[in-house]
């Protein structure tokens, strides 16, 4: 069982190796043959990844510019420097965090997609961002999050879910038409009328500032209030049509209605009642704002919500795992996917004949057989997701770069954009290869036991 | 749909039951397909669901990629869908018309093309050696390399800047290629000679009678039998190379920047240089795009094998 899945997931990497024995030559070589067709690969391997190996754990101990010995001191300042620090602990965020994210929905989408007939299909599409590079899907995901919501999609989408479920209807440019209108600014952005109302006799509250074709949805034209009554009623309109024309501080025809405006009663700086203008602009107060001003809070002529600050802070770690998790949960879905294949049906079969729910064979078949694919998934995510830098580098604005920082943009901050501390960027590399090690040496002896068999 | 609803099953199970069994199961067969049917139903709209949400940003990058930058400045790239009057290839033609673009779009493929077709050679001269030639330390020498798979490409960054400013080629496409090729053949080697390792002995034996020498015998025998391996090999380097940006961006100075450098340099004014970014990378993108429905089955076992690079 646990071979099949092995074999299905074969080339999965250095952590499946396949298991072939030594071979004996079959033409008797030479050394010197041998040595020919080895020494290339031997000779770059050495001077390109071996040496740099040495010469980076013995730069890291030495000072900026490598003239000074500092022993560990590149490594405590590593974990002291509080910009370092940053880029550890979100290396740790991103190791704890992106690995597990993608390996889940690999997972999910692995499953899911045996049921449907279109699954090829599906599995082209998430698979399809494994194909470009990191630089591409930084710049695809940097418009995503673009702040605008008349640009950036995420934040488009959060917008129009944000006014759908909250009603009030706001009119940030509008204000009052100041020579024909009572309305008086009075501070924090509300409108105050500077005399009293009277029950029975509407009041016109004229605002101005806005295009009639700019206003939200499809609004009325706008009616006068009815008069009489022991109720202060009134009118929010704007003063104002297409093409003109109309008396100043009237309600004429054509001229459209504000609706949702909020009206508050005020006497003695106190709100003694308030009412929300109705689609036709008329509001009506009870027989208590009698003789008080009539206030329009700031809060109708607040900016528009304008989504969420993605790229700022607070939010730009997530953000930006968020891409790293569109461009691999394509490779841990295929690699599940192959896993899942060559599951044993007749298990799932059986827990189903023996009256297990679809989630718990899921849960207690599925997933235990596919452990073992699921520990490679997950180790070779997080083997990548400690190096990452592409996508931090591209997504993170200038601001917010240094909250976004990692390790591996880290070094190459210190080294060559500027830091100019080669001895600090050499103790980072030398980290990284430490974080990989334990791989190292699993794939080792993995190795060696293949031999011995 | 499931065993459980084919009546056929019924008198697999203990007779005593089997009343009860009659009285239940139209009930519970006709509850557990409405059930799995309107399962089915969520399960198609989620995938639906998400494979839009995969294809959204693309697909925006795409259509602001076709707009003009006035445009992108007012507003959403959706709104090209109702306006389709908006769409224009101006950006791509200006693009194609800046020398310093379609250089680096040069130097792209002068750096890949050597890097992806040195460690081919290099490494399955190697996995040859090591799969069929006797040499004393042969097994150590193998474990040496393979433990050289996992290496981060960062460590050698810093060293490599010295040691090519040494020898004169820092900032030259010798050295982004030669980087490329010395952190490609770890994996190379380690796939390559698995795969020679399985060619059967009696084709090498035969080829041998026949007085073929080691190379004869690498070239004729061992590299056509081992051209899906090389194919897998090939499109995992190629893309590799291709989409790095890291290594070029270290190694490369203006005059042999690749694409991924030159588009890097424009990100930092976002907001005002999409019309250069966008269709910059989508002009990065079609090469990756093409290898990828082109050589699915090649390319998808080629970064499963290489993933942990």
């Amino acid at each position: 069982m646990a071979n099949s899945v092995a074999k299905s997931t074969e080339g999965a990497g250095a952590l499946l190796t396949p298991s072939v024995p030594p071979r004996k030559s079959v033409t008797g070589t030479r050394l010197w043959v041998a040595v020919l067709f080895l020494l290339p690969a031997l000779v770059l391997l050495g001077s390109l990844v071996v040496y740099p190996i040495g010469y980076s754990v013995w730069r890291s101990l030495y000072d900026a510019d490598g003239s000074g010995f500092v022993g560990l001191g590149n490594y405590v300042d590593l974990f002291t420097d509080d910009a370092t620090l940053t880029a550890v602990r979100n290396t740790a965020v991103w190791v704890a965090v992106a690995p597990a994210l993608v390996t889940a929905l690999g997972l999910i989408f692995a499953v899911l997609t045996e049921r449907v007939r279109w699954g090829t299909a599906f599995k082209l599409i998430v698979f399809m961002p494994m194909a470009i590079s990191m630089l591409a899907a930084g710049i695809i995901f940097r418009l995503v999050y673009e702040a605008d919501p008349d640009r950036g999609v995420a934040n488009a989408v959060v917008t129009s879910v944000h006014d759908t479920f909250s009603d009030a209807a706001v009119y940030p440019k509008a204000r009052p038409n100041a020579q024909v209108s009572d309305l008086k600014a009075s501070g924090g952005g509300s409108f105050t009328t500077s005399g009293t109302v009277q029950a029975g006799t509407p009041v016109l509250l004229p605002l101005v500032g806005i295009a009639p074709n700019k206003l939200p949805g499809d609004p009325q034209d706008a009616k006068a209030a009815p008069t009489g009554g022991d109720r202060v009623t009134g009118t929010v309109w704007l003063d104002f049509r297409l093409g003109g024309g109309g008396e100043k501080g009237a309600i004429d025809a054509r001229e459209k209605a504000l609706k949702g405006v909020k009206v508050e009663a005020v006497e003695d700086g106190k709100v003694v009642a308030s009412a929300t203008s109705a689609a036709d602009g008329t509001f009506s107060l009870p027989a208590e704002a009698d003789g008080a001003q009539l206030r329009l809070p700031g809060s109708n002529f607040a900016a528009p919500y304008n989504g969420i600050d993605w790229l700022g802070p607070a939010l730009v770690t997530p953000a930006i795992i968020g891409s790293y998790v569109w461009m691999w949960a394509g490779f841990a879905m295929v690699l599940i996917a192959a896993g899942l294949a060559g599951v044993d049906r007749n298990l799932l079969e059986a827990a189903r004949v023996d009256g297990a729910n679809e989630w718990q064979v899921f849960r207690r078949v599925t997933v235990p057989l596919l452990a073992p694919v699921l520990s490679v998934v997950l180790v070779t995510l997080m083997i990548n997701v400690m190096k990452v830098f592409d996508l931090v580098y591209i997504i993170a604005p200038q601001p917010s770069q240094d909250e976004a920082n990692v390790l591996a943009l880290q070094l190459f901050l210190s080294s060559f954009g500027g830091g100019g501390n080669n001895g600090l960027g050499s103790a980072i590399g030398v980290i990284l290869l430490l974080l990989v090690l334990p791989v190292m040496w699993v794939n080792i002896r993995r190795l060696r036991k293949e031999r011995q068999r | 749909m499931t065993a459980l609803d084919t009546p056929a099953r019924g008198p697999s199970r203990p007779a005593g039951s089997s009343a009860q069994d009659t009285s239940v199961r139209p009930r519970r067969s006709l509850a557990s397909r409405v059930a799995s049917g309107a399962a089915g139903g969520v399960l198609r709209v989620f995938l639906v669901l998400v494979a839009v949400f995969w294809l959204v940003p693309t697909f925006g990058l795409l259509v602001s990629s076709f707009r003009d930058p006035k445009d992108i400045a007012e507003s959403g790239w959706w709104t090209a869908l109702t306006a389709p009057a908006q769409l224009t290839a101006a950006s791509y033609e200006s693009l194609l018309e800046n020398d310093a673009v379609t250089g680096s779009l040069l130097n792209t493929v002068w750096i890949t093309v050597p890097a992806t077709l040195l460690v081919i050679l290099i490494g399955a001269m190697a996995g040859y050696a090591f799969a069929w030639m006797d040499f004393k330390g042969r097994d150590w020498w193998f474990m040496a390399v393979v433990a050289l798979l996992v290496v981060p490409v960062q460590v050698a960054l810093i060293p490599l800047s010295s040691l090519f400013g040494t020898l004169g080629i820092f900032g030259d496409i010798i050295g982004v290629v030669l980087f490329h090729v010395g952190f490609g053949l770890p994996f190379a080697i380690f796939l390559l000679r698995n795969f020679f390792a399985e060619i059967p002995r009696e084709l090498l034996e035969a080829a041998r009678l026949d007085g073929a020498g080691e190379a004869r015998l690498f070239l004729t025998v061992v590299m056509p039998l081992a051209a899906p391996a090389l194919a897998s090999l090939g499109i995992f380097q190629f893309l590799w190379v291709w989409n790095d940006m890291l290594v070029a961006l270290v190694f490369s100075d203006s005059g042999s920047q690749p694409l991924t450098v030159a588009l890097q340099q424009q990100v930092r004014q976002f907001g005002a240089n999409i019309d250069v970014l966008a269709p910059g990378a989508f002009i990065s993108m079609v090469i990756p795009l093409v290898v990828f429905f082109a050589f699915q089955r090649q390319f998808v076992s080629g970064v499963m094998a290489g993933a942990v690079k």
